[in-house]
């Protein structure tokens, strides 16, 4: 076809078929190839941060987890983290290793929640639905163990509030059986799958040097080669388990697909091994009066790295508390990602890194 | 829910919600709760919806985007209001870029409760919200038929 050279603006999102939240992105394109991409967000920004001005540290805790959704127990722990800190608290190792279940529990949910939604960008419905069939196993046991299925609410300053007991584990261990049995058979569709294959290898590709210039994170970054994982950093029960970040060296959408595939995978051995290992114990330790400090607290979210600063001054309200989130940090990479690439591949290339949109504008 | 007669498509928006809501609204669609056994249907246009979900509050950003949307869609409609965000603006209520609820742009005729709203829940506005688009759908086929009625008597009447 003849190239008539001539640049055009495609507006992409806010509401858009393939994204589940609002993101605008201004598409410069020349024919069907896309030559820039601007981001605009702001379409759910809520503020949060600002209000430590009307709540105090410990209802601080309840709005940190209503950051995101689908992350809300890891960001309520963050934040918790880096108060017990200033306090110079440490929690019991049985919270340790309960807020670590949780964790994984969350990633798993948020991983196959992503799975699903991929498959759904490439056209394959049946797919997606099995992907969130299956989650909804780790949905059941979230609701078990705290009583919500998305919110859980079980973190405070000095520990969490709700045990996983015996029966309970018991039955964690069953449904990570059969979480595990399942998707083997999903992952063959993924990985084995022609046209699947023809629709994700060697597309948006990467390189780690990229990914380190543009400080990408998470899953993101792994799929290009990037060693960067904050569990590596020892919070909680991770020092104690046996645990390897999963990474690739293709950085394509294949790649970050395979990454997340096997990091469900990791995050049952995980849970299974902390079950095997927790010590009895209280569940939280007594925090008194206020909180004096500033404290940098960095976690592993399912999109990657998160961290939290807060600053406080002795007084209820904290002075100032900043969280930047994974999808931040990867939104750049995702606009140098898009360069060149067809426009009928934008809204797979969206999806591949897992936006959360409601994180990022907080 | 005895007679169903029409099956409405619903358009999902993410007004500044957490996600807890939206992913929620997904998880319906889905087979384990399946809303769609209500005949209703997801869509992505809001020319072709009938259903309006929408989750979390209302900020300054949005609110034109909102607005749009509404009136996008053709009448009659129905607008669900899902989660406590876009019931009255909940947690973030105080929030120095939170307008309000849904309602504070748009009319609401549902309101499902809960942080995040659980799926029951929502299947239960859902519910509510095929009947009463049902009921407005009888009147606006009403109102256009006595219209036409109308303009047949003074076309006859010259």
């Amino acid at each position: 076809m003849q190239q008539l050279g001539k640049t055009s603006v495609i507006p992409f999102g806010p509401q858009h078929p393939v994204l589940p939240e609002p993101i605008h992105l201004d598409l410069v394109v020349e024919d069907e190839r896309v030559v820039e991409a601007l981001p605009s967000i702001g379409f759910i920004h809520r503020g949060l941060e600002s209000l430590t001005d009307k709540r105090d540290f410990n209802q601080m805790c309840y709005v940190a987890e209503r950051t995101c959704g689908i992350c809300s127990f890891q960001h309520g722990m963050g934040y918790c983290e880096a108060v017990e800190h200033i306090f110079g608290v440490e929690t019991p190792d049985r919270a340790k290793y309960l807020r670590t279940i949780w964790s994984e529990l969350g990633r798993m949910h948020s991983h196959l929640l992503w799975l699903g939604l991929l498959a759904d960008a490439f056209g394959y419905e049946n797919l997606f639905y099995q992907c969130w069939r299956i989650r909804e196993k780790v949905l059941d046991m979230q609701e078990l163990t705290t009583g919500g299925r998305l919110i859980f609410s079980v973190n405070k300053v000095g520990g969490v509030i709700k045990d996983i007991d015996v029966e309970k584990q018991k039955a964690i261990l069953k449904a990570m059986d059969e979480v595990e049995e399942e998707l083997s058979v999903i992952r063959k569709t993924f990985f084995e799958d022609y046209s699947v294959e023809s629709r994700l290898k060697g597309i948006g590709i990467l390189t780690a040097e990229q990914i380190n210039a543009l400080g990408a994170v998470g899953p993101f970054a792994r799929a290009s080669g990037v060693k960067a994982d904050m569990r590596l950093l020892g919070y909680d029960a991770y020092p104690e388990l046996d645990f390897e970040p999963i990474t690739s060296e293709d950085g394509d959408c294949y790649a970050r697909c395979y990454v997340r595939m096997l990091e469900v995978f990791q995050s049952i051995k995980l849970i299974r091994q902390a079950i095997a290992q927790i010590p009895e114990g209280e569940l939280s330790v007594p925090v008194k009066g206020n909180p004096n400090g500033e404290y940098f607290m960095r976690v592993e979210q399912p999109r990657g790295e998160a961290f939290y600063y807060v600053k406080a001054n002795g007084k209820p309200n904290l002075q100032r508390m900043r969280i930047r989130t994974p999808t931040f940090a990867n939104v750049p990479a995702l606009c140098e990602m898009l360069k060149n690439t067809e426009i009928a591949d934008v809204g797979l290339l969206v999806v591949s890194i897992d936006p959360c949109i409601s994180c990022t504008e907080r | 829910m005895a007679n169903i007669k029409r099956s409405p498509w619903l358009l999902h928006y993410d007004g500044s919600s957490c996600n807890g809501c939206d992913i929620e609204v997904l998880a319906c669609l889905t087979p384990v709760y399946d809303a769609e056994r209500f005949g209703v249907m997801n869509t992505g246009d809001p020319m072709q919806a009938d259903i309006l979900l929408i989750t979390g509050g209302i900020n300054s950003q949005n609110e034109a985007t909102v607005k749009q949307l509404y009136d996008q869609m053709p009448r009659p409609k129905v607008v669900v209001a899902v989660g406590v965000c876009a019931c009255t603006g909940g947690v973030f209520k105080d929030c120095y870029n939170i307008l309000g609820g849904a309602d504070t742009v748009i009319p609401v005729d549902i309101y499902v409760p809960g942080c995040a709203a659980r799926p029951q829940a929502i299947i239960d506005g859902i519910v509510q919200a095929v009947d009463l688009f049902q009921k407005r759908s009888d009147e606006h086929d009403a109102l256009v038929k006595e219209k036409k009625r109308k303009a047949k008597e003074g076309a006859a009447r010259g």
